[in-house]
């Protein structure tokens, strides 16, 4: 069983969100984190289907000699190797087609990927490269099983959970619920420094999309303060002031 | 200017999703056409909105087929824009169609796309943190819709409705069950209109009772942050925030809440904030738009008999 799990780089949650200029993020005093859905979800998942079946884990990015301490933290995790494809995080077609043109050459069983990043909020990484690969596709399961070539899973959707079957090889995007968040230890953290870590050059893919500008979302006009005692107001004001009820 | 909407079946009728992205695209262009998947009822509740005619092919497809269905109808440049929705059928179907058709795909918008030389349209980065101005550089562009950002607008009318005939792939993934369980939970969370949360601030699972009587009497959906469903106070599908769903109602009204960053980063989207704290220094208090400093177990009460006379004046 051959794993790709596919890692992306962002802002730690608590980051404060500036921009140096209209496109640029400001990146000072930054800390970087594995996106959680593909840290938390796929990357553990990844290792719990190899450790109960066999197999290798890769993990591959597609970024900047900065990606290093992220692909080396997923190594510490559990994963066997490392690829950093070396090209622009220019859009999210670019990135896809950077990873579908790497993995074409490799054929994976299972592309497992977040179900979206937590900076860009974007989604479509995974469809785009289960559509390069011509491979089935699940966006958002909650759970994988996998027996053979036989895939089972289920995603949550607003009224229950839908379960669906497919075979492998195949692309998931993982959401909650995959797995449980494994803290590297140092063990993990030693055995990271000697695993492979291959720097693949790009394939030179282009975008088809361009930010702008980023803005700030409007400030809120401020709090509107209600007595705990004249709690009950609320309902009123929710009425005829805000007009939700 | 042509626009082509792929519109959720849920048993003959449009999803609330599809209605909106038929929306969006009425109020880009007036000429909207709607593609539906299997046996639909009557124009499936798109001409309503705004459809001007509806094409439906029948048959039971995984996305890889109904991508294909979309591809084939858009081809050679039929549609200048497709819309569809940001949900996981969206997000599966979509960057197929796109791939298909080398067009390009801007995913997620929350408003209106300006389309006059190249489309430019803004959407949600940062998890609501911050928006970006996208453009597309093809001549066909894909947007998909977050839902909930748009809203159903009924301008009245009935779709003209034709069937097509376009040979689909086999299907490689099957769904063959849904588990319902959620569904005596009340409102769908992310479709709700109103949001009725709480968080650690309610001391266990026991306390929920006027949790649930404010949400019920109000029709709100509940939802809670996340440590309260990581301990199994609540169940996991009420999660809200940046690793759980995220929700933009109208009114949210958060009970017990800090209001972490990555709590709000899920519902930051809503359009009014309610936050019930006893800590007037709780960060929830910076996003809401009425805060009450109180104990929530002295205000809930409160709150729950004010909504009662209101419900029954009205
Ligand atoms: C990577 C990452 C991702 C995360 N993702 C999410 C996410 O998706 N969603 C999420 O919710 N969290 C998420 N978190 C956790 C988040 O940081 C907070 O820890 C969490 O939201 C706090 O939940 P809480 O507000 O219920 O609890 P607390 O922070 O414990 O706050 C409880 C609040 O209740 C108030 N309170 C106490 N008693 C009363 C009373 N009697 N009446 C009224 N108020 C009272 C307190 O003043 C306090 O403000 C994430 C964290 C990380 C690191
Ligand atoms: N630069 C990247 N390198 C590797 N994987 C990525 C990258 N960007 C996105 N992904 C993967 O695609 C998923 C969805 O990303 P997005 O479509 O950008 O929201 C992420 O959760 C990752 O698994």
């Amino acid at each position: 069983m051959k794993i790709l799990v596919c890692v992306s780089k962002v802002p730690d949650t608590t980051a404060k969100i500036a921009f140096s200029n209209p496109t640029t993020y400001d990146e000072s005093g930054v800390t970087f984190i594995i996106n959680p859905y593909d840290e938390w979800y796929a990357l553990v998942r990844a290792l719990e289907i190899k450790e109960s079946i066999g197999g290798t884990v890769v993990v591959a990015s597609v970024g900047g000699a900065d990606y290093e301490p992220i692909i080396r933290k997923a190594l510490a995790i559990g994963a066997d190797e490392g690829v950093r494809i070396d090209a622009p995080e220019n859009d999210s077609f670019s990135v896809a087609t950077e990873i579908a043109t790497y993995a074409k050459a490799q054929s994976f069983d299972l592309i497992l990927c977040g179900k979206e990043t937590i900076q860009y909020n974007g989604g479509v990484v995974p469809g785009f490269i289960a559509e390069m690969l011509d491979l089935p596709y699940v966006a958002g399961a909650s759970k994988l099983e996998v027996n053979g070539t036989a895939v089972k899973l289920e995603r949550e959707i607003a009224t229950g959970i839908e379960v669906f079957e497919s075979t492998l090889p195949m692309v998931v995007s993982a959401a909650k619920g995959m797995a449980e968040q494994r803290i590297p230890n140092m063990r993990g953290i030693m055995a990271a420094r000697t695993k492979p870590l291959a720097t693949v050059p790009s394939c030179g893919a282009s975008a088809n999309t361009s930010v702008l500008q980023f803005n700030m979302p409007p400030a809120k006009s401020g709090c509107k303060m209600i007595a705990p005692e004249d709690a009950a107001s609320l309902i009123q004001l929710l009425h005829e002031e805000a007009k939700v009820i | 200017m042509k626009i082509l909407v792929f519109v959720e079946n849920n048993n003959g009728k449009a999803t609330k999703a599809g209605l909106e992205a038929v929306s969006y695209a009425k109020s880009l262009a007036t000429d909207v056409t709607a593609l539906m998947i299997g046996s639909v009822d009557g124009d499936g509740g798109v001409g309503e909105c705004g459809a001007t005619s509806l094409k439906v092919q029948a048959g039971d497809c995984d996305s890889k087929a109904i991508a294909n269905i979309i591809a084939q109808e858009a081809r050679d440049g039929a549609y200048s824009i497709i819309v569809a929705s940001q949900d996981n059928l969206g997000k599966e179907v979509m960057p197929r169609v796109a791939v298909m058709n080398q067009c390009s795909l801007i995913s997620g918008v929350t408003a209106l796309a300006k389309t006059e030389g190249g489309v430019v349209v803004q959407r949600n980065v940062f998890s609501g943190k911050a928006l970006a101005e996208v453009s597309s550089s093809s001549t066909a562009t894909i947007l998909t819709v977050l839902p909930n950002s748009f809203g159903v607008k009924k301008v009245g009318g009935t779709a003209n409705v034709s069937t097509l005939n376009i040979p689909s792939a086999d299907s490689k993934v099957k769904l063959i069950e849904v588990k319902g369980n959620h569904a005596e939970a009340g409102i769908p969370l992310p479709e709700a209109d109103l949001v009725v949360s709480a968080g650690r601030g309610m001391k266990g699972p026991e306390n929920w009772g006027p949790v649930e009587e404010l949400a019920s009497i109000l029709g709100a959906a509940t939802a809670c942050s996340r440590p309260v469903s990581d301990i199994g106070w609540r169940p996991h599908h009420e999660h809200v925030g940046q690793t759980g769903i995220a929700i933009r109602p109208n009114l949210y009204i958060a009970i017990g809440i800090s209001g972490a960053i990555q709590h709000l980063a899920g519902v930051n989207g809503s359009k009014v904030i309610v936050v019930i704290n006893k800590d007037p220094e709780a960060p929830f208090f910076k996003a809401a738009d009425y805060g009450i400093v109180g104990d929530a177990f002295e205000v809930l009460p409160k709150l729950i008999d004010a909504a009662k006379t209101f419900k029954a004046t009205k």
